[in-house]
């Protein structure tokens, strides 16, 4: 059986008939590909699925990816960072090498497709070797721009608005452009192994390899130990709860050996959990997909107690494991969780405790919200949505002019 | 009975591409300028998306605008208003634009003070468009057992185009057009043309069709 056609189980056939159905409509097209890296990090993650899928539905898809120095990928990390909203400065040499490093990729790279998609700003410049008219070329910023350092916005957005399209994750990353701006959010992989169903003994022999009680109330936020992302919080939380409930916090996450910030926040958690028995901080190695898994189904309640947050895709896996969810009302949160119809939103520690306490003490509603939000994952922010919006965005510079396009 | 009909009717679906226009409101004036200049597909995203990409919930959320109304700006009264503007009875999205202009204006001029009100930075209404993409399905219909079957069958996005995609773009026969032009079943049309889809899940809405049909066959078979 191809790979496509196990996502129908999922999704059902007529979603898969659907991306045949585009896929044809595109037949012949080429699209290429370019980012900065072809391993490490999300935009590489989706790309190394993303490219056999559609070469799978007949498209020529294809990847290269662009060589710089270290001088060039300091300025990028720093251009990457302010769009973040960190302040930066650049001096003249460092513009002068960002153009001349692209300026030097476009020469020795073919940029031969029909469709040219760009992804982030480490490339953006190459607009400028654009091969006439009917090529067609997409910018897809994957990262929160919701408020950019306005030097980096404005540098970037001379190249950006040069494209035919650009592409952002939430709308709330948006900005007044003179290109058209499709909103195509991430998705999660239903069989990646941070997903994929697991047997009850996995799931037992994870919570027993962290001496986690099976038989008791489960509590888990799955997160880098980073400011961002409240852990401290998720504890005041949990102390709350604790007085009424007898549960257990699971706070999980990688990084912290690489991350400077990460050990001091772990540090700082430590000290507020005050080795409380019930309280696991779990330092997870990076190949620990089966394990957060594990974790995630053998919950109650997730929790994503996010203060800032790029997609949140974490709280997308949990709904798709059908878990009641409270999450904090920021970045692309919001897209997935509809406040009480498939999940809870909050905004303070006191909030999220009495949300909790509710849905451990409600299971029945708990259940609802759930099965609610898992819906909205199969049906929103699966891969082959994914593809699907891509397909389209691609259907869409063949077609510019109809708000209506009869295929 | 089984009276067949030369012109079959061909089952379509649709998706959309969401378009982002950088466009945001802090408070009820910045909205209702927001309305009045958007182009009618964004109007179409924001009065119609919840119905698609929930299908599954209900209640459903009416609108974006009264969720941001009744959420954000916290005026229940207002949002409860927008939320029962009658979606069943406008013909075109000017219509609709122009009733959501009528209804926030009509308050302001009510209560001036709710102009005044902003949220905070990040709970701004976005404003969003929208393209469709059409395509047939592999599902016809020539009578009405065929036409059950398929509503039995077919992808809930495609009773989703036949019900609100062809509302504003007339270039597709509606399913009540097909019934009562080509099957000649002008009663059982208007029992179609009669059922408020904004208030009813996707999938309530396929069971109550197929009821519908379903109780004709019978009729005529007792016939």
């Amino acid at each position: 059986m191809s790979k496509i056609k196990e996502y129908v189980k999922f999704v059902g056939a007529d979603v898969i008939n659907e991306l045949e159905f585009y896929a044809g409509k595109l037949a012949g097209i080429k699209i290429q590909n370019i980012n900065s890296t072809s391993v490490g990090g999300g935009v590489a993650e989706i790309l190394a699925r993303m490219i056999p899928m559609l070469r799978e539905l007949g498209i020529n898809a294809y990847w290269d990816v662009i060589k710089g120095g270290e001088k060039f990928f300091e300025i990028t990390k720093k251009m990457h960072n302010a769009l973040h909203g960190q302040q930066v400065t650049y001096s003249d040499e460092e513009i002068s090498l960002y153009l001349q490093t692209n300026e030097n990729n476009a020469r020795e790279m073919k940029l031969n497709g029909d469709i040219m998609f760009i992804h982030d700003p480490q490339p953006c410049a190459l607009i400028k070797y654009k091969q006439g008219d009917e090529q067609k070329w997409i910018w897809r910023g994957h990262v929160d721009f919701s408020n950019p350092e306005m030097f980096t916005w404005n540098f970037l957005k001379e190249y950006i608005e040069q494209y035919d399209a650009s592409v952002f994750s939430a709308p709330s990353f948006a900005h007044r452009l003179r290109i058209p701006q499709v909103l195509i959010s991430p998705s999660i992989d239903p069989l990646s192994e941070k997903n994929i169903d697991l047997p009850q003994e996995t799931i037992d022999s994870v919570l027993e390899k962290f001496n986690i009680d099976k038989n008791r109330p489960l509590v888990t936020q799955i997160s880098r130990f980073d400011y961002l992302k409240d852990p401290i919080g998720v504890v005041k939380v949990y102390k709350l709860v604790k007085k009424y409930i007898d549960c257990q916090l699971v706070l999980a996450g990688g990084g912290a050996t690489d991350d400077p910030e990460g050990a001091k926040v772990l540090a700082e958690v430590q000290e507020v959990a005050a080795n409380d028995p019930d309280i696991f901080l779990l330092l997870l190695p990076p190949a620990s997909d089966i394990e957060i898994n594990a974790l995630q189904r053998a919950s109650n309640v997730i929790l994503q107690k996010s203060l800032r947050e790029g997609f949140g895709l974490t709280v997308a896996e949990a709904l798709w494991k059908s878990k009641p969810v409270i999450a904090g009302a920021v970045g692309g949160i919001p897209l997935q969780v509809t406040h009480k119809y498939s999940g809870l939103l909050t905004y303070t520690i006191e909030g999220t405790a009495f949300a909790l306490k509710q849905l451990l003490q409600n299971p029945a509603y708990a259940k609802k919200l759930g099965e609610n939000g898992h819906e909205q994952i199969r049906k929103n922010f699966l891969i082959t949505r994914h593809l699907r919006d891509y397909l389209l965005l691609f259907l869409s510079l063949l077609h510019k002019t109809d708000n209506v396009v009869f295929l | 009975m089984n009276n067949k009909s030369e012109a079959m009717f061909q089952f379509y679906s649709s998706q959309n591409l969401i378009f982002l226009t950088g466009r945001k409101a802090k408070n009820l004036d910045e909205l209702l300028t927001g309305i009045k200049e958007v182009e009618e597909m964004s109007i179409y995203y924001h009065s119609h998306h919840y119905l698609e990409q929930r299908e599954f919930l209900s209640p459903e959320p009416p609108n974006d605008f009264f969720y941001w109304i009744t959420n954000d700006l916290q005026n229940k009264m207002l949002g409860e208003m927008v939320a029962s503007i009658d979606l069943r009875q406008m013909n075109s999205l000017k219509e609709i634009q122009s009733k959501i202009i009528e209804v926030i204006e009509k308050s302001l001029m009510q209560n001036i003070e709710a102009n005044l009100t902003n949220v905070s930075t990040g709970e701004e209404f976005l404003f969003m468009s929208v393209r469709s993409f059409v395509y047939p399905t592999k599902y016809t219909a020539s009578d009405l057992s065929e036409f059950r079957y398929c509503l039995r069958t077919v992808p809930l996005n495609s009773i989703y185009f036949h019900f609100f995609g062809t509302r504003f773009n007339k270039s597709l026969p509606s399913m009540s057009d097909w019934l009562s032009t080509s099957l000649n079943e002008a009663e059982l049309a208007q029992k179609f043309e009669k059922i408020d889809p904004y208030t009813i899940t996707l999938e309530n809405l396929r069971e109550a069709l197929i009821r519908l049909v379903e109780k004709r066959i019978v009729e005529k078979n007792n016939v």
